[in-house]
């Protein structure tokens, strides 16, 4: 693997260019580093623009129906352990620490650092996955996943059908933030991958940076998806 | 003031050297299949929304064929159903929304704004891939039973009773969506960051300010499409109660969260439209738009107001009095942007030199039907009115004159305006005159009689409908056909000109614009060198001045 | 009717008002399109372009139009919203004189209920001249209730009551629409509105009747056991109904709320949502044991007690079936022949052994 990156580092030193030196990542239809790591950046803003109106739409049908059952809402998140889920928390903002942290060592081109903390990125990743997954057996064991398999039943029948309504509201959100992490551990062996052949330095990090602004993203979702899931 | 003129032939002839360009550059089915190139993916999606198009069109006209008779005895009340639920979301989701964007945007965006390509061109390509896995879904949907809830899936009928193919085409449309999420987004980035040296902001086509501007659109309410089908899928597999009254949900807010979007979708419809009318006015007027600024602050008006004015889907639909009376506010205020666009149209053509070539007599037959479409709007609007032609025929011809009156007259007029430009060719114009003129007299006789057996009290989505009806429906009809074969010819003479169209020149039109600058058709990357913008937009003298002092000429 | 109708009959007190906003906005709005028009194709050939090659003078327009083609359409734009405002407030406020009409729509019909116990199905008989009230509900998916020879149409949701009026000037019969899509036969979910001279309409009421609404809702009263906490006299567990209805009713958490139609509606089916000051939450959930029919029968009952007096009206004949669901072409009035009997027996017996009663 490492071998391989030397040539490829070495073939693209070597290549004879026609005008000034371009950088070997520097795609044909950007004028220098500069545009394309601006133009990167900003896609990336743009894309978290739109994940925000995606999540905001959930999150405010989530508002309507808290506003129209708000106890079974509350019987609801009586159902999530909250230490779990703080717990989780933790790790997901340690996640975004070892995230900013792989960030600023491919800045400097510290290579073996900044796979080291990409990794310990991915692994805290998947432990909050991990987590989410013992959560969610637990309550599909207790009966409270909505649908046919709902089981569970409280004092009154519209208390039970507001909180499968809360349950159905906690298995969307989740998962499409689970969703969201799983997607972003893909990426992260792809960078991890990357980040390890050395492909990273002070004129290129676009990338890593962008792979950073999706973590810290969700891990801001999961910010918001814990309060209002757990304690409300 | 005197007449001036073009003295430039060779500019507009074409030029006898074989070039290379983005099309002779690479052959081979998988160098357009892994294409990167903006202008090879706006040909695949031509060819992708055309065939759409026909499957659209084909739905229509079979319905089209079942109203002439009041009974409705030629298809089963369920085929019918499923019949305008497929042609809405046909027609809505694979192609009014990518048409404009996808084919025009996609081939011009990065010419006019002097770049290689767009910012992402990988993104754009799997944003076709992503459009035809969502277009898939729409075929597989077709073929194994259809789908009758209306394009607008209303709950409960689609989560609850509704024995249908509802979740593969929910599921589709949520796909096609991040297709047009990624389009969206790299124009806009593209725009931002792509801009040749010398183009500042106010320097840019309008077609660029209105293409911005969709995709500001594209970016904001799409989303919120995608979640709500989420919730409606989430609900439809599961059966539990997120929209279902009978299970403690509100069917009121999916229709909320649905016209959230759908209404801003109006405007991803529409916008590109204008983008294309300004283009072709200024060009087969050969003058400044008239209040370049005022057009082009007016589209990013409507995208703004575009946000505010869902819940005028919803006067009957069991809102407030006081919240139907601000969203009626909001909905006229809206119509003023477009005014203001039709208007300043309208004033360039003051001492212009007006051009009565295929482009234009689109432009022309658009600002008519656009104006009756508009005007309408203001019928619907007014909520007294909106009372009693809701959901009636009324909407559905103030729609198609604003969807195919407008968009569809301005992607057309569009693909003859830059036909050469794409093709290298040029389409034979006398059969150009033709289609637009059967598209323009077929589509009034098709869609005018509608508003008035709307406002007489026929309801939409009606198999069959009371006696009465009868004659403005045959009326309908008749123009059907007429607008068939006025799609249809395109179809044919343009596939002609492919091979026996008359060769084009840089600029075929004597035109201005970035991309009159660069051969026909383009070379792979866009132009020869990097251009140097030193023109204000639409400034004739200066444009052709620039030219000569370059090699094109 | 005749066979090509260009326009809409008029026949009811609103459309009037909506039929002049509208020849009003084709006058405006046409004479402005035909100008566009007439200047466009206007400039088109006057200015054509001869020779090919020329270019447009480089001659603007004033540039003081753009501000008068901002403002004065703005100016029209908000004028036509104040009438469009000013016909709907029309079109929604109920004149307190109205007659009440039950809607009911399903899959795919219209049902209609009198107050004075007349059922009938995609027919409904109203007296010419006088106002008329509708509450609608739906059993199913969403509906729309449209007259367009009276301009008003509502959508007749699953989960609460609304209301429409009109006031029928012209006697005759006219069409029934349903306006929003529910599925297979959505298009033939149609009727005919029969407006009556009064004195016609009274004998038409006159006949068959099986008690009125409010009496049949008296017997579900008892039926569902509710008057063992609603009872007459203060002592219950739950809150005297007697002149409940149109007051307002201070809650447990401190609001105030009107007691209307849906008021009602939402303390039978979900009874905790709004709890009456001084009382517990302790009414079980009607949701799913109470028909929409049923609902109806005990609102209109809930609106007939009154204030002072105890006493109502008595039920002149016990009935088994509470429900009609006949053919969807049946036209007749009051056709309870066919009966319906599954859907009240079970919860009868599940409800009385729970009724622990409650608020209001």
């Amino acid at each position: 693997m490492s071998d391989v990156t030397l040539h490829h580092g070495a073939e693209h030193a070597a290549e004879p260019h026609g005008h000034e030196h371009h950088h070997p990542f520097l795609q044909h239809h950007f004028e220098d580093m500069g545009q394309q790591h601006e133009a990167s950046t900003l896609g990336m803003w743009f894309f978290v623009a739109q994940e925000i109106l995606f999540f905001g739409g959930i999150f405010a049908a989530y508002f309507v129906y808290r506003e129209m059952y708000p106890d079974a809402w509350k019987a609801g998140s009586h159902h999530q352990n909250w230490q779990i889920g703080a717990a989780n928390t933790v790790v997901l903002i340690g996640s975004s620490l070892t995230m900013a942290l792989a960030v600023w060592g491919a800045q400097g081109a510290r290579r073996k650092f900044t796979t080291l903390m990409l990794v310990l990125t991915l692994i805290l990743g998947a432990v909050f996955v991990g987590v989410k997954g013992y959560e969610y057996a637990e309550h599909i064991h207790e009966g409270l996943f909505p649908g046919a398999s709902f089981t569970y039943t409280e004092a009154t029948p519209a208390l039970t059908r507001g909180v499968e309504l809360f349950m159905t509201f906690y298995f969307t959100m989740t998962g499409l933030h689970a969703l969201h992490m799983v997607i972003g551990a893909g990426l992260l062996l792809y960078f991890i991958r990357r980040a390890w052949r050395g492909d990273f330095g002070p004129e290129y990090y676009g990338p890593i940076e962008i792979m950073g602004l999706y973590w810290h993203f969700v891990d801001i979702v999961w910010i918001f998806l814990f309060p209002l899931l757990y304690l409300v | 003031m005197t007449t001036t003129t073009i003295d430039d032939a060779p500019f507009i002839e074409p030029s006898t050297k074989a070039r290379r360009n983005y099309l002779n550059d690479e052959y081979g089915v998988l160098s357009w299949l892994l294409t990167k190139d903006h202008k090879r993916i706006a040909i695949m999606y031509l060819f992708s929304v055309t065939l759409f198009f026909v499957v659209g069109g084909v739905l229509a006209f079979l319905m089209r064929l079942e109203l002439l008779t009041p009974e409705g005895d030629m298809f089963t009340s369920d085929t019918y159903n499923k019949l305008f639920t497929l042609h809405g979301i046909v027609m809505i989701f694979f192609f009014l929304i990518p048409a404009i964007p996808a084919v025009l945007g996609n081939f011009l965006l990065p010419i006019m704004l002097g770049a290689k390509d767009l910012a992402f061109p990988k993104l754009n390509l799997l944003s076709w891939y992503i459009y035809m896995i969502g277009g898939t879904f729409g075929v597989i949907v077709i073929i194994t039973g259809g789908v009758d809830t209306g394009w607008t899936f209303y709950t409960p009928f689609s989560t609850q009773y509704s024995n249908t193919k509802v979740f593969l085409t929910t599921m589709g449309a949520f796909i096609t969506g991040f297709s047009s999420i990624l389009t969206g987004l790299n124009f806009l980035v593209t725009t931002h960051r792509m801009r040749a040296p010398g183009l500042t902001w106010f320097r840019l086509p309008l077609f660029v300010w209105s293409m911005y501007a969709t995709s500001i659109v594209i970016m904001l309410a799409t989303p919120v499409l995608a979640i709500t089908l989420v919730l409606l899928m989430v609900e439809r597999v599961l059966q539990v109660g997120i929209f279902d009254p009978a299970l403690g949900g509100d069917p009121v807010l999916y229709q909320h969260m649905f016209w959230f979007y759908s209404h801003p979708a109006v405007y991803i419809m529409i916008l590109p439209g204008m983008a294309v009318i300004s283009e072709c006015v200024a060009a087969f007027t050969r003058k400044k738009i008239f209040g370049y600024k005022f057009v082009a602050f007016s589209s990013l008006a409507i995208a703004f107001l575009g946000f505010l004015v869902w819940a005028h889907h919803m006067f009957v639909a069991g809102i407030s009095v006081y919240s139907a009376m601000i969203f009626s506010f909001l909905s006229m205020l809206v119509a003023v942007p477009s005014a203001i666009k039709v208007f300043n149209w309208t004033a360039t053509m003051y001492k212009a030199s007006v051009s009565w070539q295929t482009p234009m007599l689109y432009v022309l037959g658009f600002i008519g039907l656009f104006t009756i479409g508009g005007v309408t709007g203001l019928f619907l609007g007014a909520l007294g009115i909106d009372v009693h032609v809701h959901d009636s025929y009324f909407v559905v011809a103030h729609f198609h004159y604003i969807m195919v009156g407008g968009t569809i007259m301005a992607y057309m007029a569009g693909i003859h305006y830059w036909w050469p430009k794409i093709t290298g060719r040029m389409y034979p114009e006398w059969w150009g005159r033709l289609s637009a003129l059967l598209v323009f007299v077929g589509f009034n006789l098709t869609f005018f009689p509608q508003f008035l057996v709307g406002y007489v009290g026929m309801p939409r989505r009606y198999h069959a409908y009371a006696p009465e009806f009868q004659v403005l429906n045959v009326l309908s009809t008749a123009g059907a056909t007429i607008l068939a074969v006025g799609y249809l010819l395109p179809m044919l003479y343009l596939g002609w000109s492919l091979k026996f169209g008359r060769k084009a020149g840089t600029n075929p039109w004597g035109a201005v614009g970035l991309e009159w600058a660069t051969t026909s058709p383009p070379p792979k990357e866009n132009f020869h060198e990097t251009p140097v913008v030193t023109w204000e937009a639409y400034d004739y003298p200066a444009f052709l001045k620039a030219m000569r002092e370059t090699q094109h000429v | 009717m005749n066979d090509f109708p260009l326009f809409p009959e008029q026949a009811s007190s609103v459309s009037p008002l909506v039929d002049g906003l509208y020849l009003g906005l084709v006058a405006l709005t046409g004479a402005v399109s035909l100008l566009i028009w007439i200047v466009i194709f206007y400039f088109a050939i006057k200015y054509r372009r001869r020779p090919d090659n020329e270019l447009a003078q480089e001659q603007e327009p004033p540039a003081a139009l753009e501000v008068t083609w901002i403002v004065i359409p703005t100016i029209i734009f908000i004028a036509i919203f104040v009438a469009g405002a000013w016909v709907f407030f029309r079109i929604n406020r109920v004149p307190s004189n109205a007659l009440e009409v039950y809607a009911t729509g399903r899959q795919w019909m219209w049902k209609f209920q009198h107050p004075s116990g007349q059922r009938e199905i995609n027919t409904l008989h109203v007296p010419v001249g006088r106002p008329v009230k509708i509450t609608l509900a739906s059993e199913d998916v969403i509906h729309s209730l449209w007259f367009p020879s009276f301009r008003v149409k509502t959508d007749v949701l699953p989960n609460r009551f609304r209301t429409m009026w009109f006031e029928a000037t012209k006697t005759g019969t006219f069409h029934i629409f349903c306006a929003e899509y529910c599925g297979t036969k959505h298009s033939a979910m149609i009727g005919s509105v029969i407006v009556m001279e009064p004195t016609e309409y009274q004998r038409w009421l006159a006949g068959g009747s099986e008690g009125s609404l409010a009496s049949q809702g008296e017997q579900l009263f008892a039926k569902y056991a509710c008057n063992t906490c609603h009872m007459d006299t203060a002592t219950g567990r739950g809150p005297v109904l007697a002149g409940l209805y149109g007051q307002s009713r201070p809650l447990t958490n401190g609001q105030v709320v009107l007691a209307d139609d849906n008021y009602i509606r939402e303390s039978i089916l979900n009874p905790q949502a709004k709890v009456a000051a001084g009382f517990q939450p302790i009414m079980p959930t009607f949701q799913g044991q109470v028909t929409e029919d049923d609902l109806i029968r005990l609102l209109s009952y809930v609106k007939s007690i009154p204030a002072a007096g105890t006493q109502t009206q008595q039920v002149e004949s016990p009935q088994s079936q509470l429900q009609s669901s006949g053919a969807p072409t049946a036209t007749t009035t009051a056709a309870p022949t066919t009966a319906a009997p599954t859907t009240t027996a079970a919860p009868t017996a599940a409800t009385t052994t729970t009724n622990q009663g409650t608020e209001r």
